[in-house]
């Protein structure tokens, strides 16, 4: 299908550019101009065309937990929220430890999915952090970087050979930063509210301790290192001064970690339980300050589905996470562009040029001539209220249902294809 | 009389006047106990359903005595007989009982935030009979009553509270009620089982025993949990009882007529030297019997609320 978007504001961070214009779509790709009269010819007055959003860290459940989320539903989700392409990490069951399993999810991207799904690979077989997955295998069969989420390396020599042995494929190695031991039977920030509340928390620390190690092992080996969901004022700091140093960190935080506090926790709804937890207004004010200077490169959902079985049970019981997709976009305009904290191109980078340089993606991330036609457009002025009902995930665990937004996407185009509109839904 | 509430979840929340309304509505309920009939029709047709999700003997007792002084129908569920064990939800059990027809929950819970859970997903009314290290407002309510009784009056008081302050949810709701009558409280136990921002709360932080004790005018003894050693949270019993164990001795630094109180039930030789159990200073047993008579103001209270709502 040939495609034109016309009269449309476009912002592309990856070539500086923020001007109103059309841009052509032919054979899923950019294009200069059209070979032949369009097939459909977007309106785009009002509205503005972004690159298509990239998530780099989410949890799309298949294979093994269907129950809460599938490849299908969660791209459709994903769709909704202007996401062209999601990283899914490998704690699946059977986790992504071999290339059978990438294998299968490329399959069933192919075949049911609505966005790009890029996945991650182990770390270590099993994510069991005792002996290297076969990185190289998996990295033939499609993975774009690798990480033990959830169930972080904790010896310090098998994440120095990762790091190492990742430099090879110029791989990054996803970390998920915490000391387990320190953390452990925690399910909220330790503080002021988790005394009060009775709960057992989870100090920044936890999450320092390994954001300094693994800078360290950094160092040590010349890796590839990028921090996952950082959330404290301390790990920022950290990752500012390494990067002062030139090391090769990067890092990404969450919707949640700069909108949300644990104050939140206070009637223990399970919904703002998530690891790492809600932190204070001082770590939410260091997430924000790090985003402006550029300490932190990227903003990922950490989409995490589960289902409201689940999560309706008491606070220590209830697992760990939310879901994210459908309000990444909204909540980046609302509490960060609208807010003069980011200017909007710098909002869009971190979803898109920022990912796609540091996992070396391919013509993704960008509306240049030549880059793959993945294309978020976005109306800031559309008003909604998040609702239950109209989720498009398989789970509802959002602490952002009720919330009134002003922003969105209106239409996902993925590789040429318009997958979603906010008119009429997914598009088969 | 100003309490209107649904459910009775933690001191926190309610403020000075509220406490107030539940102790003095308790002193008729005690002066009652001395009479040959000790029942009241207050809730007469109501059931109060007890489910207790940690053992205890003490506070299951108190709260069915409680209830059928108030000649209410009271039903009694422990772990063990419950369907808990048969992996039903809370929330499944509890809507269970509803559809019962049960009008006042009491619930027990080692996790905190169950009763939230079910005030948030029932209409019968909860009562917090402690959950987890967060609150244990009936305890707090009849520590206070007690002081009350003895002492008069709460402000300027100074009350010690001596232990594991970290996983107390007594302290807990002791220091709210406390603290709203303008009492001086003072916490000491060693740095490991203390919150880091328990001052924030307007509390004094001691880790010497022999120095916080000194002029106290209530200490209120919590019990220790003999697995927090375990946690490396302490070295040993032993080295507890050398720092913090109630004795006679460390007893004679606070005032003259110092009250001696503990929720129950006693180490005895381990946070509290029998001695002083036993001594006159010591309402413990009081205690025992104040509670009965708080936690009828708490039942009554709550279903006058209820009445109130369904006019
Ligand atoms: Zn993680």
């Amino acid at each position: 299908m040939l495609i034109q978007i016309k009269d449309i504001k476009i912002i592309d961070p990856s070539a500086n550019i923020n001007k109103t214009g059309d841009i052509f779509i032919e054979d899923g790709k950019i294009v200069e101009k059209l070979s032949k009269p369009a097939d459909k010819v977007i309106d785009g007055k009002g509205k503005i065309a972004v690159p298509g959003l990239i998530d780099v860290h989410s949890h799309l459940r298949e294979p093994g937990q269907e129950e809460k989320e599938t490849i299908k539903t969660g791209t459709m989700s994903a769709a909704k929220g202007g996401i062209t392409t999601v990283f899914c990490m490998p704690n699946t069951k059977p986790v992504t430890d071999n290339a059978p399993s990438v294998e299968y999810i490329l399959m069933k991207a192919q075949k049911e999915g609505k966005v790009n799904v890029f996945p991650i690979g182990c770390i270590t077989k099993g994510s069991q952090g005792k002996e290297l997955a076969e990185i190289g295998i998996l990295k033939k069969a499609g993975i774009v970087a690798v990480s033990d989420d959830g169930v972080p390396v904790a010896n310090s020599q098998i994440m120095r050979r990762a790091l190492e042995y990742t430099k090879m494929f110029n791989l990054a190695v996803i970390s998920h930063c915490e000391d387990k031991e320190l953390s452990r039977n925690g399910v909220m920030n330790a503080g002021k509210n988790s005394m009060i509340f009775g709960l057992r928390g989870i100090p920044n620390q936890s999450e320092e301790i390994m954001v300094s190690r693994d800078i360290m092992l950094c160092e040590l080996t010349g890796g590839k290192l990028h921090i996952a969901h950082v959330s404290t004022a301390g790990s920022v700091e950290l990752v500012r001064q390494a990067k002062k140093k030139g090391l090769n960190v990067t890092c990404e935080t969450c919707p949640h970690y700069f909108t949300l506090t644990d104050d939140y926790v206070q009637n223990y709804d399970t919904n703002f339980k998530m690891n790492p937890p809600l932190r204070t207004l001082k770590d939410v004010d260091a997430i924000k300050e790090g985003l402006k200077d550029g300490t932190i490169d990227c903003i990922a959902t950490d989409h995490a589905p589960h289902t409201q079985e689940e999560k309706c049970r008491e606070f220590d019981s209830a697992p760990f996470g939310i879901i994210g997709f459908e309000t990444l976009l909204s909540l980046t305009l609302n509490e960060l562009v609208d807010k003069k904290v980011l200017s909007l191109e710098d909002a869009i980078a971190k979803m898109t040029v920022n990912p796609a340089r540091i996992f070396s993606l391919a013509n993704r991330g960008s509306l240049k001539v030549g880059s793959v036609a993945d294309i978020t457009i976005i109306d800031l002025n559309h008003k909604y209220e998040l609702k239950k009902e109209d989720i498009l995930s398989k789970s509802k665990n959002s602490p952002f249902i009720g919330r009134k937004f002003k922003g969105c996407a209106v239409m996902t185009i993925v590789g040429g294809k318009i997958v979603w509109t906010l008119k009429d839904g997914i598009i088969n | 009389m100003s309490f209107n509430r649904k459910d009775l979840l933690g001191l926190e929340h309610l403020d000075r006047k509220e406490i107030q309304t539940i102790i003095d509505s308790a002193k008729p309920f005690k002066d009652m106990f001395t009479r040959s009939i000790k029942k009241a029709p207050a809730l007469v047709g109501k059931t109060v359903v007890n489910l207790f999700y940690e053992p205890s003997t003490r506070t299951r007792t108190s709260f069915e005595v409680a209830s059928k002084r108030l000649s209410a129908d009271v039903v009694s569920i422990a772990t063990a007989t419950s369907s808990v064990v048969k992996g039903e939800s809370l929330v499944d059990t509890a809507k269970t009982l509803e559809a019962m027809k049960a009008d006042i929950i009491i619930i027990r819970h080692t996790l905190a935030g169950t009763p939230e859970l079910l005030a948030k997903n029932l209409n019968a009314s909860i009562i917090n009979a402690g959950d987890g290290f967060h609150e244990h407002p009936t305890q707090g309510l009849l520590d206070l009553f007690t002081m009350f009784e003895k002492k008069k009056k709460i402000e300027g008081l100074k009350v010690l509270l001596v232990g594991d302050i970290l996983h107390s949810r007594v302290a807990k709701s002791n220091i709210w009620a406390l603290t709203k009558f303008g009492a001086k409280v003072r916490v000491v136990g060693p740095p490991t089982l203390i919150p880091g921002k328990i001052s924030e709360l307007g509390v004094e932080v001691f880790y010497n025993l022999d120095e916080a004790i000194k002029d106290v005018d209530v200490v209120n003894i919590l019990r220790i949990q003999m697995e927090r050693q375990q946690e490396n949270l302490f070295p040993s019993i032993h080295e507890y009882v050398e720092l913090y164990q109630v004795t006679k001795e460390r007893l004679a630094k606070a005032k003259p007529d110092v009250l001696v109180m503990h929720p129950g039930p006693m180490n005895r030789g381990i946070e509290i030297d029998s001695e002083v159990a036993d001594s006159p200073s010591a309402v413990i047993n009081e205690q025992v019997t104040n509670g009965i008579a708080v936690r009828m103001a708490v039942l009554h209270l709550l279903a006058l609320a209820r009445n109130k709502g369904k006019k």
